[in-house]
């Protein structure tokens, strides 16, 4: 057992406890100084009736992005390991390697090249290419305005979806078994479509699955990217405030760690449903 | 046969593989776009950095912005190396840490027979979607409680457990035969021989996977640094380039930023083109079952 040990510490040190911590935290006010005391579930009532922006912006806007990043991420993801699976190995490295990549870049290595790409100016490379092209005559304000924040976000975190699902879904196609084609044929399976629902996806289940887990984490992780683009906790008018963000300015900014609380608790809750939901498509029938 | 579809893992060029090419390649050209820009940016001169029209290509590439990067010395009289060498060290650290307790956990979870290891692994495979951020603040508490603000372990220590890490670990162990370990133990050999002789080199290609994906979070992540440390000595890369373009007024600034975004992405990518067919060996065990 020397062998589970630290790991089983670790995780529940740092992920079990945390989660049982924020759960009882949530029906208490604590303002970090006095002893949290138990409020019941007013910080629930109050995030669904009283917090205006929570429900107006944080709310809407977090479903939006969920519901747009999830789902095309996710089969994009999908059709680019399926078209990748069936060309030759060497172009099929180079192109995975390229398309892989900017996951690797998350965060704050990535935000330099953003301020410049999407610059509010007409130097910025997007207003000056869109300027040149005639498609617009004023530079856009991409990060500053909250009519184009959140579909700046949208596009750098779809760029940057194709992470470790990916990988997993490109695996997945690349072992599927080449006699199940074949036999699907004598079936009388003769169209592209008819082949990838009743031959690939079953096959690849699993990876679907996990593939379609790790999609549903990341998009929810994504929260950070509104504030590093705009520059600002909360973003312009809230235009980009994510769930994420909400949590912070509650918990980092006034030091309402109670209600913080109570927030992570909903994303948590939204996360673990989004996940049944993906199960409930994927997950094996026993 | 009237019809032929996919064709899995082709070994040559045929025709009919244009219609992917045709779609594959613009778009990969246009993701590769910002890696493009940020290799570009980082070398270039300030006139090259502010022209207008703006231009993706560099004309007269300098080391200038990386000469003036590590030249900085911050306002509390740190030098840049300083926050370079505590990334490398955390990295290396997390890394090695990551793969040991990992790969133990996923020997047992595997390899061994005892009540509770189902559960165990459902558990792990439920914190799949378990989200850092979501708890920042009870773990904020629990850093302060166990007396870890301010020390370096708190870079490292919140890590080493990774979820993701164990489950592609134990998907991976489970296709080692059991008669390998039984043969062992017929011989002999103890649990830290079977873990250290048998287990771990048969499970390379994991154990690259999982270094790569702890390298990246190790590598790249400001939580420690922002929440947990107040000493700048301590903090890390990622947390020093967060503030660089939090104040990217300054002239020279765009192109040092670029510099360190240069920094910050080359080693996850090389380390990746190292690791890419063992990554893709463990990932054919990544399903969820």
């Amino acid at each position: 057992m020397a062998f589970l040990g630290p790991y089983a510490v670790i995780f529940t040190i740092f992920i079990i406890v945390p989660i049982i911590i924020a759960v009882l935290l949530s029906f208490t006010n604590f303002n970090t100084i006095q002893f949290p005391d138990f409020v019941g579930l007013k910080n629930y009532i109050s995030l669904f009736t009283y917090d205006d922006v929570f429900m107006q912006y944080v709310l809407p806007n977090t479903i939006k992005f969920a519901l747009i990043v999830g789902p095309l991420g996710y089969a994009l993801s999908f059709f680019l390991a399926w078209m990748l699976a069936q060309i030759p190995r060497v172009p099929r490295t180079i192109l995975a390697l390229i398309i892989y990549s900017p996951s690797m870049t998350v965060g704050v290595a990535m935000q330099v090249i953003w301020l410049t790409i999407f610059s509010g100016d007409k130097s910025g490379y997007l207003n000056s290419l869109l300027m040149n092209l005639g498609l617009i005559n004023q530079p856009v304000q991409w990060l500053q305005s909250p009519q184009y924040l959140m579909i700046t976000m949208i596009i750098v975190t779809l760029w940057s979806s194709m992470g470790v699902g990916f990988l997993a879904m490109l695996a997945g196609v690349l072992n599927t078994d080449p006699e199940l084609y074949e036999a699907g044929y004598v079936d009388g399976i003769s169209k592209r479509w008819q082949e990838i629902f009743y031959i690939t996806v079953p096959l690849m289940k699993p990876q679907m699955l996990f593939g379609a887990v790790m999609s549903v984490v990341s998009t929810f992780q994504a929260g950070y990217i509104g504030v590093l683009l705009s520059g600002s906790n909360p973003t312009p008018q809230y235009a980009g405030q994510l769930i994420v963000n909400h949590i912070e300015d509650y918990g980092f900014l006034r030091y309402e760690m109670g209600y913080a609380a109570t927030i992570s608790v909903v994303l948590l809750l939204m996360i673990w449903i989004s996940s049944k939901f993906v199960w409930s498509i994927f997950g094996e029938r026993e | 046969m009237a019809f032929q579809g996919t064709k899995i893992n082709p070994r040559r060029f045929h025709r009919s593989q244009i219609k992917f090419y045709a779609i594959l390649i613009p778009l990969a050209l246009f993701m590769s776009l910002p890696i493009i820009f940020i290799f570009m940016n980082a070398f270039k001169p300030p006139n090259e950095l502010f022209a207008f029209p703006p231009r993706i290509f560099v004309r007269n590439p300098t080391w200038d912005n990386f000469k003036a990067l590590f030249n900085t010395v911050t306002q509390s009289g740190i030098p840049v190396s300083r926050y370079l060498f505590n990334s490398l060290l955390i990295s290396l650290l997390t890394v090695m840490a990551t793969i040991l307790v990992g790969t133990a956990a996923g020997y047992v979870l595997s390899k061994k027979q005892f009540r509770l290891k189902k559960l165990l692994f459902e558990i792990n495979t439920l914190a799949l979607m378990f989200v850092p951020i979501a708890v920042m603040i009870p773990r904020y508490i629990i850093i302060a409680r166990t007396g870890l603000v301010d020390s370096f372990l708190v870079h490292i220590l919140p890590n080493l457990a990774m979820p993701v890490g164990l489950f592609l670990v134990k998907q991976f162990i489970d296709q080692i035969p059991d008669s390998l370990i039984e043969a062992a133990k017929l011989d002999g050999a103890n649990d830290w021989f079977i873990y250290g002789k048998i287990i771990l080199p048969l499970t390379k290609p994991a154990i690259a996977t999982i270094a790569i994906l702890s390298f990246q979070t190790a590598w790249s992540s400001v939580e420690a640094s922002n929440f947990y440390i107040n000493q700048e000595s301590l903090k890390n890369f990622a947390y020093y380039m967060s503030t660089l373009t939090s104040s990217t007024s300054a002239i020279a600034g765009q192109g040092v930023a670029a510099a360190a975004g240069l920094i910050m992405f080359l080693p996850s990518l090389v380390i990746f083109i190292f690791t890419q067919s063992k990554v893709m060996n463990t990932m054919a065990h990544s399903g969820i079952k």
